[in-house]
C-alpha cells in the first residue's frame, strides 16, 4: 500500500487471445482507491468493467502493468496467495447471486467463516449479525430456491460482509432486481460502508447504482475516460 | 470437513440419482463379499475336510512316491524308520501302504488304488475301526462315491486283483464292511481301504508303507532318510490353485457390476462439474484454491462409496449372515472337479475380506471421481462464476 491507498493500479493492460489475434479489454489504466470508498466503475457492456474488477479480486492477472491490492502486488501473487487474499480480505457480490443451492441461508452466510476456520460460536455470532444487517434473520432456514431475487442478493451481501472484509467487489449487483429491491440493496451496502468503513467497488451501468456512488470512474473501450468524486 | 458436509448435502440434494448409484455400488460390495466369501468358505471347508480325511497335519512320503506316477508306485514302499514306527505305536502317525489294483464289480473291471491303513488310527476320520485285521477274510471300507459307481453295498463281496512285491498277480474277494461319506473325493473315488497288516501280507511287504500321515508337523529341518515330509504348503498347493482359478473366473461378474457403478459415478461427476460451474467459480472467489475445489468434488464422488457401505450393510448384512448360517446347496457333481466339496457350502466372510472390499471400492470410486474433477483446475474462474460453458 502506498500513500494510504488500499488499491493502486499502474499502467494496467489486459488482452485476451481471440481467434488468431488479440482483444484488448483494458489499456493503460492508472487508478488508486482509498479505504472506505464507495466507488463504481461505470461503462457500457464490453468496456472492461468486469475484467478490471476480476483483476482487483485476484481472479485474473494483468497482461501488462501491475496492481497492488491490500499490500499484495499482482506481480508477486501466485494462486495460493491470491486465494488467501480473497478468503481473508475480499468479499464478492455477483449479478446472479451465486448462492450455494444445497445450503440454507444461514449456511451460505457461514461458508466464508468455515474457510477461515472460525469457531462455531464465532461463526454463529457473525452470521446472525450479518443477517441482521440485511434484514433476513427470519429466513435463516430457507434454501436459496425459496427466496426472491432481492432476498437472494441480500444473502449474497451478508455472505460477502460476514467476515468484515476490507474490500467488497460487486459486479452488477442490481442487474436482476427491480427498482425497489435495488434501492433496498444499495441502501444496505451504503449503510455497511459507512458503519464498517468497508471499501466498495462496483462494476455497473445501472443508473440506480450510479446514484448512490461517491466516486464514478468511467470506462470506455478499456480506458478510463473520467474519474470524478461526487459530493453527497 | 467442509468437503464432507458439502458433499453429503449435494448427494442428498441429487435424490434418486444418488440412490441409484449408491444402490449399484452397494450391490458391488455385497456381490464381491458374497462371491469371495463363497470361495473363502469353500477353501476353508475344503482344507478342514481334507485335513480331517486325507492329509492330517502332514505326510511323510517314501522317496519314490508320486501319486501321479503309476510307474514308480510299485517301488514306492519301504520299511518305516524307527521314529515313525514309534509314533505309529503311540497313535501319533498312521502308515498307509498304497498299491494299484483292479476290482470287478458286477462283472465290470475298474482300476482302483488299494490302500492299507492301520485300523487303530484316529488321525483321519476314516472309519478304519470297522476293519478287522484278525479276520480270515479281508474286509474293506469304501466311500459312497465308489460304492455308487461300482454298485456296492455294505456286506457285498468284491473281487479284487493286485500284484505283490514280485509283480505276481493275485486275487481274492473282499467283504465290504462299511461305507463312509466324505466331502473329500481323493479318499473315496477309486479308493478301497483295507487293513494295513492285511495289505502288507498279501503284497509281501511286511512292515512297509508308502506314506505316513502324522498328527503334528515335525520341527523344521527334521528329516528321515528315505522319507520326505510334505506339509500343508505342499499338499494344498493344488487346492489353492483351483480356488484361485475359480476366484478369477467368478470375479468377472462382480467386476462388471463394479464397472457399471463406477461408470455411473464418472458420468455423474462429469455432469455435475458441467452443471455446477457457477458454484465452482463461487468457491474460488470465496478463497478456495482450485485444488481444494477438486477435493470437494472428489470427496463428493467418493462419498457415494461411503453411502453404499451403509446401504449395503442394511440389506447385505442379514443376507450374508443368512447364507453363512444356512449354507448354499451345491449342485450335484460339484465334487467332480476333484476338490473337496460338501453338499452345502458355507461362505466365510472374514474381516479382512469385508474391509478389503470396502477399501477397494472406495479407492476405485475416489479415482473415478477424481478423474473428471481435474477439469476444474483448468477452468477460468471468471467464466465459471458467470456459468459460461467451458
Amino acid at each position: 500500500m502506498r500513500n494510504g491507498n488500499i488499491i493502486t493500479i499502474e499502467k494496467l493492460s489486459k488482452s485476451f487471445p481471440i481467434g488468431g489475434g488479440e482483444f484488448t479489454a483494458l489499456s493503460g489504466i492508472y487508478l488508486t482507491f482509498e479505504k472506505g470508498e464507495f466507488s463504481g466503475i461505470v461503462g457500457p457492456s464490453g468496456s472492461g468493467k468486469t475484467t478490471l474488477l476480476n483483476i482487483l479480486g485476484s481472479l485474473d492477472t494483468p497482461s501488462e502493468g501491475q496492481t497492488n491490492v491490500l499490500g499484495r502486488a499482482s506481480t508477486q501473487m501466485n494462486p495460493k496467495v491470491a486465494a488467501k487474499l480473497r478468503k481473508q480480505h475480499i468479499g464478492f457480490i455477483f449479478q446472479t447471486y451465486n448462492l450455494l443451492p444445497v445450503y440454507t441461508v444461514y449456511e451460505n452466510v457461514e461458508f466464508p467463516l468455515l474457510l477461515l476456520k472460525k469457531t462455531a460460536a464465532e461463526r454463529k455470532k457473525a452470521v446472525l449479525e450479518a443477517l441482521e444487517w440485511v434484514g433476513l434473520t427470519d429466513k435463516i432456514k430457507s434454501k436459496p430456491s425459496q427466496l426472491s431475487g432481492g432476498e437472494s442478493q441480500r444473502v449474497a451481501i451478508a455472505r460477502a460482509m460476514v467476515k468484515k472484509p476490507d474490500l467488497v467487489l460487486a459486479d452488477e449487483p442490481t442487474a436482476n432486481l427491480d427498482a425497489e429491491n435495488s434501492h433496498h440493496i444499495l441502501q444496505t451496502m451504503e449503510k455497511l460502508n459507512q458503519e464498517l468503513q468497508t471499501t466498495f467497488v462496483f462494476a455497473t451501468h445501472d443508473e440506480k447504482v450510479i446514484g448512490y456512488l461517491r466516486r464514478i470512474i468511467r470506462l470506455e473501450d478499456g480506458k478510463v475516460v473520467s474519474d470524478e468524486n461526487i459530493k453527497k | 470437513m467442509i468437503a464432507f458436509k458439502l458433499a453429503y448435502k449435494n448427494l442428498m440434494g441429487a435424490g434418486l440419482r444418488t440412490l441409484l448409484i449408491v444402490f449399484v455400488l452397494s450391490l458391488a460390495y455385497v456381490l464381491i463379499i458374497y462371491m469371495n466369501g463363497l470361495y473363502q468358505g469353500w477353501d476353508r471347508q475344503a482344507r478342514i475336510e481334507t485335513i480331517a480325511w486325507e492329509v492330517a497335519q502332514g505326510q511323510y512320503w517314501q522317496d519314490l512316491y508320486d501319486p501321479y506316477d503309476a510307474m514308480t508306485l510299485t517301488d514306492a514302499h519301504a520299511t518305516l524308520p524307527a521314529s515313525l514306527e514309534e509314533s505309529a505305536a503311540k497313535g501319533k502317525a498312521a502308515p498307509i501302504l498304497v498299491t494299484q489294483a483292479t476290482i470287478y464289480p458286477e462283472g465290470r473291471m475298474m482300476g482302483v488304488m488299494l490302500k492299507g491303513i492301520d485300523t487303530r488310527q484316529k488321525i483321519l476320520s476314516l472309519p478304519t475301526d470297522i476293519l478287522d485285521p484278525e479276520a480270515d477274510e479281508i474286509t474293506a471300507i469304501v466311500g459312497t462315491r465308489l460304492a455308487k459307481s461300482a454298485g456296492l453295498e455294505t456286506g457285498d463281496y468284491l473281487l479284487i486283483r493286485w500284484r505283490d512285491v514280485h509283480g505276481t498277480f493275485d486275487a481274492t474277494e473282499v467283504k465290504i464292511a462299511g461305507m463312509f461319506k466324505t466331502a473329500v473325493p481323493a479318499v473315496d473315488q477309486g479308493q478301497v481301504w483295507i487293513s494295513l497288516t492285511k495289505l502288507q501280507q498279501i503284497t509281501g511287504m511286511p512292515g512297509q508303507a508308502t506314506l505316513v500321515v502324522v498328527d503334528s508337523a515335525p520341527e523344521e529341518g527334521a528329516s528321515l532318510s528315505g522319507w520326505e515330509f510334505k506339509g500343508h504348503d505342499f499338499l494344498f498347493k493344488e487346492l489353492e490353485e483351483m480356488i484361485r482359478t475359480k476366484t478369477v473366473g467368478g470375479s468377472i461378474f462382480y467386476i462388471i457390476i463394479l464397472a457399471l457403478a463406477l461408470l455411473a459415478v464418472f458420468d455423474t461427476q462429469v455432469l455435475s462439474i458441467f452443471r455446477r460451474q457457477r458454484e465452482i467459480g463461487t468457491y474460488i472467489a470465496m478463497g478456495m484454491t482450485r485444488k481444494q475445489v477438486v477435493g470437494i468434488f472428489t470427496v463428493e464422488g467418493g462419498m457415494h462409496a461411503i453411502l453404499a457401505v451403509v446401504l449395503g450393510a442394511a440389506y447385505g448384512f442379514p443376507l450374508l449372515l443368512w447364507t453363512q448360517k444356512s449354507g448354499i446347496k451345491m449342485p450335484e457333481g460339484t465334487d467332480d472337479f476333484g476338490m473337496a466339496a460338501a453338499e452345502h457350502m458355507y461362505p466365510y466372510y472374514s474381516v479382512a475380506l469385508i474391509i478389503g472390499t470396502i477399501i477397494l471400492v472406495m479407492i476405485a470410486t475416489t479415482i473415478v471421481s477424481y478423474m473428471p474433477s481435474r477439469k476444474i483446475s483448468k477452468m477460468n474462474p471468471n467464466d465459471a462464476i458467470r456459468g459460461k460453458i467451458q
